[in-house]
């Protein structure tokens, strides 16, 4: 699970933001939306702990993290939250498998090759595992980011536009997939997105 | 997975880039280590020869000449000397011992040294077959000649003179093969070895004919300028010539004495072998220190070409690098990965340079066996070799270090949000 209460961030004195709360329970998904502008990825990346919040609170799995130190929120972050980001970004040299696995090495665990086949199976790209990323086509592209993003089993999914650059079928097909897998994994989803096509598939949401 | 993995991944993804990075270093490694295997096994080569020799006496002339040729067989002998003239240096108390040496015939390439045994002695020089020469015509084998020319004990064959292929041959007398030695390491090994009174035998009658053919103007001339009696005349046909005389003293300080007193006092020349060779290699000391000067130029290339291609690509990389951050790598660690590349690419240069360098002498030696009959051993390691390698280690690491910091400078959060 993940909750936040009065979460502020502020870039400089004119540019700042005050995040409304939200919980989203294990197993759940919260849709956030808000057009550009209006510090989406900011409040991700808050999530996420990328960013340090200038005041309020978050708590993943009733943990308070905003007060982690740098060093231990990375490690925190490794371990308990995946990231799907907008644009699918690997390591270049790498192929799809390594990538995958790069996360549980990166996160100090051990390498999880049966769970990234699995993922591969069930996200439909098992016929690319020892190609280069920059082989596969965007939609392929972002089927691998999301198998990243769960190779960690983390407790809480953070999408950002993850189907922005997605058609309707896809579009679908990709919220349908982190539902499936959020399910098998007990973990919660929140997406951050524009994209009003989200709104008829998930019922909880906030507005930016 | 792992950072090692990471960073191979990543050479192998630019393998143009990462390729020339390694051919220079490679190349500059080669040349630096060539060098100092050449020089190394020049000047153990060089100093082992010279070994238990003082001082050479000869025709006036060059006196690197005079060792290059008496000691090492690598250049044209100076000139003759009288044997009278020498044996007379011989009984002087100060002289240890004295190896007289008759140069100048060859047999396909190899030189023919009229000697006595004292020079095989010299060397410590054992037979593989055969014996030492009793009589003139007879003739000891270095084992290199005998193994290359496929000579054995009883073989005959007629010498040239000089030391091109096509000197005219002495038909008329021929040598006999009558003992092979071990290998000594020496020059011995590349030498045919016969007692002097055969070169004299040979030439004898090479001066008939030449005299025969037209220096009767030289023998006029003679006769002219030197008003002696017939009988002193007589005296100087018969008199044997010789090319040089190995000297060693009993006292090296004194024998400096008698040295000063023949370049003043006789035509003969002497010279030092350790003077002469410290000589030689001060000339080729400037050579090598130009070429290892611009083998450390190639090195440094070769580190500002890890430097520039890192840093072009930590600048593709930076989305990248704040990936592996956001997924829990620390800054050390990519720092590392990074370091890492440049460690590689400066390992494998290492690697391949020095296995260039063992071929390139491997050529030399096989170029240098044919046109002077010396070889090299190729197969050793040097300790300089060691230092080389850690100094193509850290000029990797400088390389790689210097924009590998920009890792510390990348903000995640800005670098992830931007694309």
């Amino acid at each position: 699970m993940i909750a936040t209460q009065n979460l502020t961030f502020s870039y400089s004195s004119e540019k700042s933001f005050a995040f409304p709360d939200f919980s989203c329970a294990d197993r759940e998904t919260m849709l956030i939306l808000g057009k550009s502008g209006k510090g989406k990825t900011t409040f991700l990346h808050l999530m996420a702990l990328l960013l340090k919040p200038t005041g309020g609170k978050i708590q993943i799995n009733n943990q308070e993290i905003s007060d982690l130190s740098v060093g231990s929120a990375a490690d925190f972050r490794a371990k308990n939250v995946g990231i799907i980001y907008q644009k699918p970004h690997f390591v270049h040299s790498l192929t799809v498998l390594e990538n995958l696995l790069l996360t549980n090495y990166l996160a100090g665990k051990s390498q999880a090759k049966d769970l990234a086949k699995h993922l591969a199976e069930s996200l439909g790209f098992a016929e690319h595992l020892h190609k280069k990323t920059t082989q596969l086509s965007q939609g392929e592209q972002q089927r691998v980011s999301i198998a990243r993003a769960l190779m960690n089993k983390p407790s809480v999914i953070l999408a950002d536009e993850p189907t922005s650059s997605l058609d309707d079928d896809n579009c679908l097909k990709v919220v349908d997939l982190l539902k499936k897998q959020i399910e098998e994994i007990g973990a919660s989803l929140v997406v951050v997105t524009h994209d009003q096509r989200l709104k008829d598939v998930v019922e909880k949401r906030i507005n930016l | 997975m792992n950072l090692l993995k990471i960073s191979w991944s990543n050479l192998k993804d630019k393998p143009l880039t990462s390729f020339l990075s390694i051919l220079l270093m490679a190349l500059g490694i080669a040349i630096i280590s060539l060098l100092l295997l050449a020089g190394k096994q020049l000047e153990e080569k060089f100093t082992r020869n010279v070994a238990g020799i003082d001082m050479v006496v000869g025709a006036k002339g060059s006196p690197l000449q005079l060792i290059l040729a008496s000691i090492y067989q690598i250049d044209a002998p100076t000139g003759n000397i009288s044997l009278d003239e020498t044996n007379r240096l011989t009984r002087n108390p100060l002289v240890k011992s004295a190896i007289p040496l008759s140069m100048g015939d060859s047999y396909q390439g190899y030189r023919i040294v009229g000697s006595n045994e004292k020079y095989l002695q010299h060397f410590e020089a054992e037979y593989e077959s055969g014996k030492v020469f009793s009589e003139p015509m007879e003739m000891v084998l270095g084992a290199k000649v005998a193994k290359n020319l496929e000579l054995k004990v009883g073989d005959t064959f007629a010498s040239q003179h000089g030391y091109d292929k096509e000197g005219d041959v002495h038909e008329e007398k021929k040598f006999k093969v009558v003992g092979i030695l071990k290998n000594t390491n020496s020059v011995l090994d590349q030498l045919m070895v016969t007692p002097l009174e055969s070169v004299w035998a040979v030439h004898d009658e090479h001066h008939e004919e030449e005299v025969g053919k037209g220096a009767n103007a030289l023998k006029l001339l003679e006769e002219d300028t030197s008003p002696t009696t017939d009988d002193g005349h007589h005296h100087e046909e018969e008199s044997k010539e010789i090319t040089s005389m190995l000297i060693k003293f009993r006292n090296p300080a004194m024998g400096m004495m008698m040295a000063r007193s023949i370049n003043q006092n006789t035509t003969m020349q002497t010279a030092s072998p350790a003077i002469e060779i410290n000589r030689l290699f001060a000339l080729m000391g400037f050579g090598i220190d130009t070429l290892k000067i611009i083998a450390l130029v190639i090195i440094i290339v070769s580190g500002l070409s890890v430097f520039v291609s890192l840093y072009n690509s930590l600048k593709e990389r930076k989305y990248e690098m704040a990936l592996m951050l956001s997924m829990g790598a620390s800054r050390t660690k990519l720092f590392f990965l990074l370091l890492l590349e440049g460690l590689i690419i400066s390992s494998i240069g290492f690697v391949i340079g020095i296995a260039l360098s063992r071929l390139g002498l491997w050529l030399m030696s096989k170029n240098v066996e044919q046109n002077f009959h010396y070889d090299f051993n190729v197969l050793s390691l040097l300790t300089e070799e060691l230092w080389l390698f850690i100094g193509a280690l850290v000029i990797g690491l400088l390389a790689a270090a210097i924009p590998s910091l920009g890792i510390y400078k990348i903000d995640i959060s800005r670098t992830l949000a931007d694309e």
